[in-house]
């Protein structure tokens, strides 16, 4: 009962960040068709943009660095995918997987591709006994925050006009124009929202490896990849549910597989891509606008 | 009249790979005078040659990106370790390799043909399932694929060695070894292309509705080029081995896989010369950039070392090619020898729609 708790616990919390990631993405996904490799470059930079302002008061290294990976998330817009907004969704996925290259590599000249310790607040570390079992403060922090941005998102989009815009441009683009939609305005918004989901996880991800590294956004960014893929790409809805999902199947295999079979874990996650596309391309959920039309 | 029709008709048809091929040949030769350094530089070039090809067959004529591809290169670099090996060595190495693979011990040129090969059968068995899928969701399964193998190669430790490294290959691959296959991947990918097989793919590339409705089973050709494609990427990876001395796993993943893309896609997607051009200005720039990388004393000036730098260029030349000259620097055309008029009967060489997308 207790193991049982303690794993429901964990497939939360790996869950939530896995979903974090895939709402970045399948964000983009939904209005652009976009898959955004260079997401996982956000996540490093807002840990490195929090390294260098490690000595600021705490409210300002996290103001500030969110700041940067907002900006960062609309140059990139700006300067690489807007002149591309019509081209093949396949020359976008080829673009995005060299602008992950190309901010990956400029960390390399900038900071050195050795990887940096580095520890916003230390205090996260602790274990807490709650009963018989036992949390992370880091995991109770992580959950919070995984909620509370889950919590504001649906506020956004359900609330505002700026959230509804976004939602209408995601279920069907053209239609949207049409409405009066702005495309400029929207598709930034939606790039400004990805960076900030970008931010919460470089906060929550360098605290769990305790460590910098240019690649440091691969792994999440791969991950957030499948989740967004099994949840069904462009449902911000599927995003979500994709990502607990991909938590809880991971806490899963780690505790089923045996000891020989553990690295194995990740080709077990994309072996699942791979019957998911050919099986159930839509994902667990399914989005009508993106049928494809002759 | 009808003879010189079919000669006409013939030297349009050989011309661009005869082209291609001289080109590679000349470049190979005046190559070798350099220093070894050039050379070595030269042969990495050829290997990426033969997996641009190898990919080229597939994702040019079919207008399919594949993430895939290296991963046929993984398969057949670790065949032919198993099969070239010393039986020695592997005991060393890989004291659980089962009894038919610890005892062979063939030559390079016998393993290269069986990593072909075996790359070939595991493209079909992939292929059979992701050719029915088009556009990003086939581009995305392929990148499955390529995740599924790298997990596998680097874990199983029986086989592979896992995280560590293969050594005790020959060292067989040099600038002269490596064009053979260079050159005969160019000419089948330049047949296929011609056959066909290859027009009725090309004709699903451009429109897949018209193309199925024209009677192309778009699901059979494009198995069909996948297998051949990967046939030269398992050999490429078979040659990789034998260059390096030492596989990893690794050395199959992300970074081949942008590398290649790159040439590919700088070169221009739908042409065979847009896939050779891709290869030699890709590692030119490469080199330059390595060069800088490395920091540069220019007398008064100097350039302090920056790495990372060569990538960064790469991308960013990437990047470039794809806002401003989105079908490459070739923009899907073949080479041509003497000027298009001068072929007054048939359509122009390569023959792609200027709407493709």
């Amino acid at each position: 009962m207790t193991l049982t708790l303690q794993y429901v616990i964990d497939a939360l919390n790996v869950g939530g960040l896995y979903a974090l990631m895939a709402l970045g993405i399948g964000l983009i996904f939904g209005i652009m068709r976009l898959i955004n490799f260079a997401h996982g470059e956000m996540v490093m930079v807002g840990g490195y943009a929090m390294l260098l302002l490690i000595d600021l008061p705490g409210p300002a290294v996290v103001g500030v660095s969110i700041l940067a990976v907002v900006a960062l998330a609309l140059a990139i817009e700006r300067l690489a995918f807007r002149p591309l907004r019509d081209a093949a969704p396949s020359t976008l996925l080829v673009a995005s997987f060299a602008l992950s290259y190309f901010l990956q590599n400029l960390s390399v000249l900038l900071f050195g591709a050795r990887p940096k310790p580095f520890v916003f607040a230390s205090a996260l570390a602790t274990d807490l006994q709650v009963g018989p079992v036992r949390i992370a403060l880091l995991q109770l922090v992580s959950m919070g925050l995984t909620l509370a941005a889950l919590a504001g998102l649906t506020v956004l989009l359900k609330r505002t006009s700026i959230g509804v815009q976004l939602r209408a441009a995601s279920q069907d683009f053209r239609a949207a124009r049409l409405c009066g939609v702005r495309a400029n305005s929207v598709i930034a918004f939606a790039f400004a929202i990805s960076g900030a989901l970008a931010w919460i996880v470089s906060l929550i991800y360098s605290a769990q490896i305790g460590q910098l590294s240019p690649a440091m956004g691969v792994r999440p960014v791969v991950i957030g990849f499948v989740a967004t893929i099994l949840g069904g790409l462009g449902s911000l809805v599927g995003a979500v549910v994709g990502g607990f999902f991909v938590g809880a199947l991971a806490v899963a295999l780690e505790a089923g597989l045996s000891l020989e079979l553990r690295p194995f874990k990740e080709a077990v996650l994309f072996a699942l891509v791979f019957l998911v596309l050919l099986l159930r391309p839509q994902g667990l959920v399914a989005v009508r606008a993106l049928r494809e039309r002759v | 009249m009808r003879v010189s029709a079919a000669i006409h008709s013939a030297t349009q048809w050989l011309l661009p790979l005869l082209a291609l091929g001289l080109i590679l040949t000349a470049i190979v030769a005046a190559v070798g005078m350099l220093p070894a350094g050039m050379q070595r530089v030269a042969t990495d070039a050829l290997i990426k040659l033969l997996v641009v090809v190898g990919s080229y067959i597939f994702i040019g004529n079919s207008g399919v990106l594949s993430f895939g591809h290296v991963s046929f290169m993984g398969i057949g670099a670790y065949v032919a370790a198993w099969l070239v090996i010393s039986p020695e060595t592997k005991q060393l190495m890989l004291p659980n390799l089962p009894a038919l693979l610890m005892d062979a011990h063939y030559s390079p040129t016998v393993a290269a043909l069986a990593a072909g090969a075996a790359a070939s059968v595991f493209a079909l068995l992939v292929g059979l399932p992701l050719a029915r899928l088009s556009g990003i969701s086939a581009s995305i399964g392929s990148f499955a694929v390529l995740a599924v193998v790298n997990a596998v190669l680097s874990n199983w430790t029986s086989m592979t060695g896992g995280q560590g490294s293969l050594y005790g290959l020959p060292s067989y691959a040099n600038i002269w070894t490596t064009l053979p296959w260079a050159l005969a991947a160019l000419a089948l990918a330049w047949t296929y292309q011609q056959s066909r097989f290859g027009l009725r793919l090309r004709g699903a590339r451009d429109d897949e509705v018209a193309a199925a409705a024209s009677g192309v089973d778009i699901w059979r050709e494009r198995v069909i080029a996948l297998v051949v494609s990967a046939f030269f990427c398992g050999v490429a990876g078979a040659l990789y081995g034998y260059f390096l001395g030492v596989i990893v796993a690794r050395s199959f993943y992300l970074q081949m896989t942008f590398i290649t893309i790159t040439m590919l896609v700088v070169g221009g997607l739908s042409s065979l010369s847009g896939a050779v051009a891709g290869v030699i200005v890709i590692t030119a720039f490469g080199e330059v950039l390595r060069n800088l990388e490395r920091g540069l004393d220019l007398g008064p000036f100097t350039l302090g070392a920056h790495p990372g730098l060569q990538e960064l260029g790469l991308a960013a030349l990437m990047l470039i090619i794809l806002i401003f000259r989105p079908r490459g620097l070739t923009g899907g055309r073949e080479i041509a020898l003497l000027p298009r008029s001068w072929w007054k009967a048939g359509p122009k060489a390569g023959g792609v729609s200027e709407n493709c997308r």
